[in-house]
């Protein structure tokens, strides 16, 4: 809401020197935001000027200039090109003068042209920031404006006024006015505040016949509740907005359209009801408000039709549909240029109707702005008859009785208030009478003598509905700056679950390790869900952002790939990232959903409450990493070293041990990985993750390298496999011994099998084992591999014997042999 | 009459000296051992003198035995001394031969960076923790009734359009994705027992294109907390520890009147932050308020016996302002250089 200095002023005690920081700033403390201020960007001298004579001279590019004098109260003209041919000798028109600026900016200065020196410049209603018009000069005759030469044009036009902006919360429609905001400012300073809608002598019409008929209220509530129309005849429809109304339009941010409109408008502004005028003439009958029928057709005043639905409320003559109601006139009866009788229409309809059908229509209007956010249901009579008393005043038309009083308003019902009900939930201690005063102060009534009040909220503030928006209002008018500043203290806590606080672990263990951390949106697309999970089913955004990536993941990997290719494209090639993120696993399409939803306020009862939790998908952390490029950079005495499937495991394995799990690896596949480079990550047994390098042909079609390392692991099974109660062994303290053991095995056995039988053979004397080779080459056999396995061996009790320790390990050489046929 | 003594003062003194002279010599571990060698080994001048004692006269035994073991051990001292010299110089050198250029040694592991959202976001829960708070999770995909019915939106409110909120299909499953975490706050609500005080981090996701102040996918940070006689100047003073703890000591909050359908009375609220680059100054922080009985109900507490306040910020938000930062696009595309600045630490 933009409010006119000017405007404001009428009806609340500004101070003289108010600047639009002050305005802005006593309107923050009673909660309208501050948004931005809106100036004409007009600075003097600019002054009334006279027409004594000119010269039309014609210039070699085609144009036709006019040198021109003009008085300006200086005793002598003052010479001045003129591009425009509109006007004519003895016109009053607007000077700009040498140091006048002009909204763009546009300084004005003595400067040659055309042969002459312009000693400033005659301005367009547009140049002045008054309008869009461009087909020449503003002859002040055509805005019935008549003033000596010499005049401050600035204060003549309404360009010395300024506008605050502020942001109107969805509850406080009121505050979509002057009246509303100048009663707002009132409450900020105590400043005097006079109501416009009191100013008004209200008169009713009779005789025009309006009837509602809503058979299909939306959620019970009847479309309309207040219908008023009032007539005027004999409009004069070549009469001029006025300066000063056209100034505030468009401070406001309302283009002026013609005085009947504007006047309209302008009513709106300052009380806060939308109001419609209707050609009377091209109206058949009176008017029904009922809801369309689907498939209705209207055309609005935007000349767009319209198709609509059966929840739209309509303004409908003998003719069918003339309006949607509350949002936008109907073409067929839209005021034209040469409108002499006018038919108001000031009505109250419901909010939610309102808002439904500007959504559907995506039709914000000034009126449904208001009409959404609740407008109050007494001020339609007096803005109906303000309406009538500009169009007589400034329109030159007559009050004509016909017109109509529809008002179904219900009483608004008291709401019970304990005196000391604000000071237990804000924590101050108003006392009874601050209580009772500021809550009359916003317009309530307060009834009461005891330490229970009856407050009957104002009109015009549907928003109040119980105890604690009441309290509201008195926190709110006596300050929020008056709340103290006091620590609750919690029952001890337990600090983070184990959950969370491994997570944190594995992140910071990822990024100890050298990883980069990143948070990649879920979206993927279909292609991507079909290429890493393949007929699985996704969760489906039904009103994606972007249509190509409607999907949400299943897995973290296509959203490292795609942060992998953006730095890429940076220049940046060796990456080693990863993710901390929840991905959505979706069983089967819409097993178990429910299509209801419970009502707000009620507690549901643990059945609905379950069933809500069967219906969302299961959603599960996972940890994911990636590395291209060098995992360790090309350095003095050092070579570079490639990422690759190691980097995969690495990653896997200190997520892992973060948080407590040791992992077992074995060969596997995934759809998009390589074959032959692909891991299958294990605990107890049970698949948590995998590793590997990505599928090169996936890799080539994206413009990645050809290899780039990946993994990713179920991090909440990783977390639950963990053991929170280990028993620890006690330490060893006696000698070790070591021994290498080189084994020969057929290829395609998994060196963690032989490994993991050496140690079932060697024993429980076996403290640590650990590959340290595999050869395959000249001195063992094709198709044969030597693993050369280093061993610790150590008793608790005693320093073992060379013997003893050879003992174990050459146990440990037999069951492989009887396992693998490995030989020494 | 016998042959005279071989071993005279003059011999013993030569062949001290002989050796004196080698061993001073001797500037390294090899010429030491040769010197050595050839003055204390079995042929050297003194173990024959030693040796001819053995064929003295017994008178005079002791008095040649006395002559060549000083002697002897002159020698021995010179070679421990010169020992030690060699032996010290040798290791300087070697010192000095394996001196590396320090600013140039190659480097076996790098450390990576935490991404500065998460880690804003376990600091200020950290200051939560440190309160007694809980911090508790829900869902990021999630009923509608938690994410707005429970939480008293009305079914007509313009946030629960399809313009701002992700549906989920079919539409009539009434699946979101949460637009902020509340709806954790009503599972907590739901599931602890009471009194309540958690805090909620987490992803967030509202429908707005990715711009330089938007991103459809972002995080925020929720506290609520439930129990009797809590009032605004609770909701004051825990915001205000909060805010001493991210903006140092000066912080100060400043709340102003604002509407939000999950609490009543509601407050936007402005953190003063001391220490801004640019100047001190007041920044919108977040929305906070007493938490809406009709939210109480929701979860089944009584809204006369139970009462509470509720508070909200964004994180992106909180880093831009504390960190400068212009281009919320900075923090969501996944530029390592976006992290790397920040390290292990926000």
């Amino acid at each position: 809401m933009r409010i006119p200095l000017s405007w404001m002023r009428e009806w609340v005690d500004l101070p003289v020197d108010a600047t639009l920081d002050h305005v802005h700033a006593a309107l923050v403390k009673v909660g309208l935001e501050e948004e931005d201020v809106h100036e004409f960007g007009v600075s003097g001298p600019i002054v009334v000027g006279t027409v004594v004579e000119f010269v039309e001279e014609p210039q070699s590019n085609g144009k036709t200039i006019r040198w021109c004098q003009v008085d300006v109260g200086e005793g002598e003209p003052r010479g001045i090109v003129c591009g425009a041919g509109n006007f004519f000798v003895g016109d009053k028109v607007v000077v700009t003068l040498p140091g006048a600026m002009l909204p763009g900016p546009f300084p004005i200065a003595a400067r040659k042209t055309y042969g002459h020196v312009s000693d400033g410049m005659i301005a367009s209603t547009k140049e002045l920031g008054l309008g869009e018009e461009h087909d020449g000069i503003l002859r002040l005759a055509e805005w019935d404006i008549d003033a000596a030469p010499g005049t401050d044009a600035l204060a003549l036009l309404g360009l010395d006024d300024a506008a605050v902006e502020v942001n109107v919360t969805p509850d406080r429609g009121y505050a979509f006015s002057i009246r509303g905001i100048a009663r707002e400012y009132s409450h900020a300073t105590g400043a005097a505040f006079r109501d416009p809608a009191q100013g008004v002598a209200v008169e009713d019409g009779t005789g025009f016949s309006v009837a509602v008929s809503d058979d299909a209220p939306i959620r019970g509530r009847v479309g309309c509740s207040v219908f008023v129309t009032r007539t005027v005849r004999g409009i004069d429809p070549t009469r001029p907005t006025p300066a000063w109304m056209r100034a505030r339009l468009m401070l406001a941010g309302i283009r002026s359209i013609s005085l009947t409109v504007d006047i309209t408008n302008y009513v709106m502004l300052e009380l806060g009801q939308p109001l419609h005028g209707y050609d009377l003439a091209k109206l058949t009958g009176g008017i029904t408000v009922r809801r369309a029928t689907a498939g209705e057709k209207l055309r609005t005043l935007d000349d767009q039709e319209r198709t609509l639905d059966a929840e739209d409320l309509l303004i409908t003559d003998e003719s069918g549909p003339i309006g949607l109601a509350g949002v936008m006139g109907g073409a067929s009866t839209e005021i034209s240029d040469s409108t002499v009788d006018v038919l108001i229409e000031a009505a109250n309809f419901d909010p939610v109707s309102i808002a439904r059908s500007a959504r559907r229509h995506r039709l914000p209007s000034e009126a449904s702005r208001r009409f959404e956010r609740g407008v109050d249901p007494l001020v339609a009579r007096a803005a109906a008859a303000r309406v009538v008393e500009l169009l007589v005043e400034l329109g030159g038309g007559a009050p004509d009785p016909l017109g109509s009083v529809l008002d179904e308003t219900a009483p608004r019902a008291s709401i019970a208030l304990s005196v000391d009900a604000p000071a237990k939930l804000v924590g101050v201690d108003y006392g009874r009478d601050t209580v009772i005063e500021t809550l009359r102060t916003i317009g309530a009534e307060v009834e009461g003598d005891g330490d229970q009040l009856a407050v009957t909220p104002p009109t015009w503030r549907p928003d109040l509905t119980d105890a604690p928006t009441l309290i509201e209002e008195v926190a709110r008018i006596a300050g929020y700056d008056r709340i103290p500043s006091v620590l609750p203290v919690a029952p001890p806590g337990r600090g983070l679950s184990r959950a969370q606080r491994l997570r944190r672990q594995a992140a910071q263990g990822l990024a100890d390790a050298g990883g980069v951390e990143v948070l990649a949106y879920p979206f993927v697309s279909r292609t991507t869900h079909e290429r890493f999970t393949p007929g699985t089913p996704a969760v489906t955004v039904a009103n994606a952002l972007d249509a190509e990536v409607p999907l949400l993941r299943r897995t973290l990997l296509p959203g490292l790939i795609d942060i992998a290719r953006r730095n890429l494209g940076r220049g940046l090639t060796d990456l080693a990232l990863f993710e901390v993120g929840t991905v959505f696993l979706p069983e089967a399409a819409e097993a178990g959903a429910t299509t209801t939803t419970p009502a707000g306020a009620e507690r549901p009862t643990d059945d609905v409450l379950a069933e809500l939790d069967a219906a969302i998908p299961p959603q599960s952390w996972r940890v994911a990493a990636l590395a291209l490029g060098d995992a360790v950079a090309k350095q003095p005495g050092s070579a570079a070293v490639p990422a690759g499937i190691a980097d995969a495991l690495d990653a896997a394995r200190v997520t892992a041990r973060s948080v407590g799990v040791e992992l077992t690896v074995t060969a596997g596949t995934h759809p998009a990985l390589h074959p032959g480079r692909t891991a299958i990550l294990l605990v107890g047994g049970e698949p948590v993750g995998v590793a590997g390098e990505l599928l090169p042909a996936i890799a080539a079609e994206l413009d990645l390298p050809r290899v780039v390392a990946l993994a990713e692991l179920d991090l909440d099974r990783l977390i639950a496999a963990g053991d929170s109660d280990l028993v620890a062994r006690p330490i060893g303290t006696r000698s070790a011994a070591t021994q290498d053991l080189s084994l020969v095995v057929d290829r395609h056995i998994a060196a963690a099998d032989v490994l993991t039988v050496v140690a079932e053979g060697a024993g429980e004397l076996l403290e640590h084992i650990r590959l340290v080779d595999d050869y395959r080459g000249p001195g063992v056999d094709d198709g044969r591999k030597s693993l050369t396995f280093a061993l610790r061996v150590r008793a608790a009790d005693r320093t073992l014997t060379a013997a003893e320790a050879t003992e174990a390990k050459l146990a440990g050489v037999a069951l492989a042999s009887e396992r693998f046929g490995a030989t020494l | 009459m016998s042959d005279p003594s071989p071993i005279t003062e003059q011999a013993v003194a030569q062949a001290v000296e002989a050796a004196l002279a080698d061993i001073s010599a001797a500037g390294d571990s090899a010429a030491l051992k040769a010197a050595r060698s050839a003055h204390t080994a079995e042929h050297s001048p003194l173990a024959k003198l030693n040796g001819a004692i053995r064929d003295l006269p017994g008178d005079q035994k002791a008095a040649a035995g006395k002559l060549v073991g000083q002697a002897r051990g002159r020698v021995n001292q010179a070679l421990a001394a010169q020992e030690g010299v060699v032996l010290v110089a040798e290791e300087n050198a070697r010192l000095e031969s394996e001196a590396v250029d320090v600013t140039a040694v190659p480097s076996r592991r790098t450390v990576g960076a935490r991404h500065p959202l998460s880690l804003l976001m376990e600091r200020m829960s950290d200051v939560f923790l440190g309160m007694g708070w809980e911090v508790a999770e829900g869902p990021e995909l999630e009923h509608e009734w938690f994410n707005f019915d429970a939480l008293n939106t009305d079914p007509d409110h313009p946030a629960r359009s399809e313009q701002d909120t992700f549906y989920i299909e079919p539409t009539s499953s009434h699946l979101v994705l949460r637009t902020q975490t509340s709806p954790v706050q009503i599972r907590s609500l739901l599931t602890r027992d009471l009194p309540v005080y958690v805090v909620s981090p987490g992803r967030v996701f509202r429908k707005d294109e990715l711009d330089a102040t938007h991103t459809p996918v972002f995080h925020q940070l929720e506290g609520i907390a439930i129990d009797k006689g809590l009032t605004m100047a609770h909701l004051r003073g825990t915001l205000e520890h909060l805010a001493r703890a991210m903006f140092g000591e000066g912080a100060q909050i400043r709340l102003r009147p604002n509407f939000f359908p999950f609490t009543e009375p509601s407050a936007e609220m402005d953190v003063w932050q001391p220490n801004a680059k640019g100047g001190a100054r007041w920044v919108e922080w977040g929305g906070c308020g007493m938490v809406n009985r009709n939210v109480l109900r929701s979860a089944g507490i009584d809204p006369d016996e139970y009462q509470g306040f509720a508070f909200g910020m964004g994180i992106e938000r909180t880093l831009q302002f504390r960190n400068e930062m212009n281009d919320m696009r900075d923090m969501v595309e996944g530029d390592i250089r976006f992290s790397q600045q920040f390290g292990m630490v926000v």
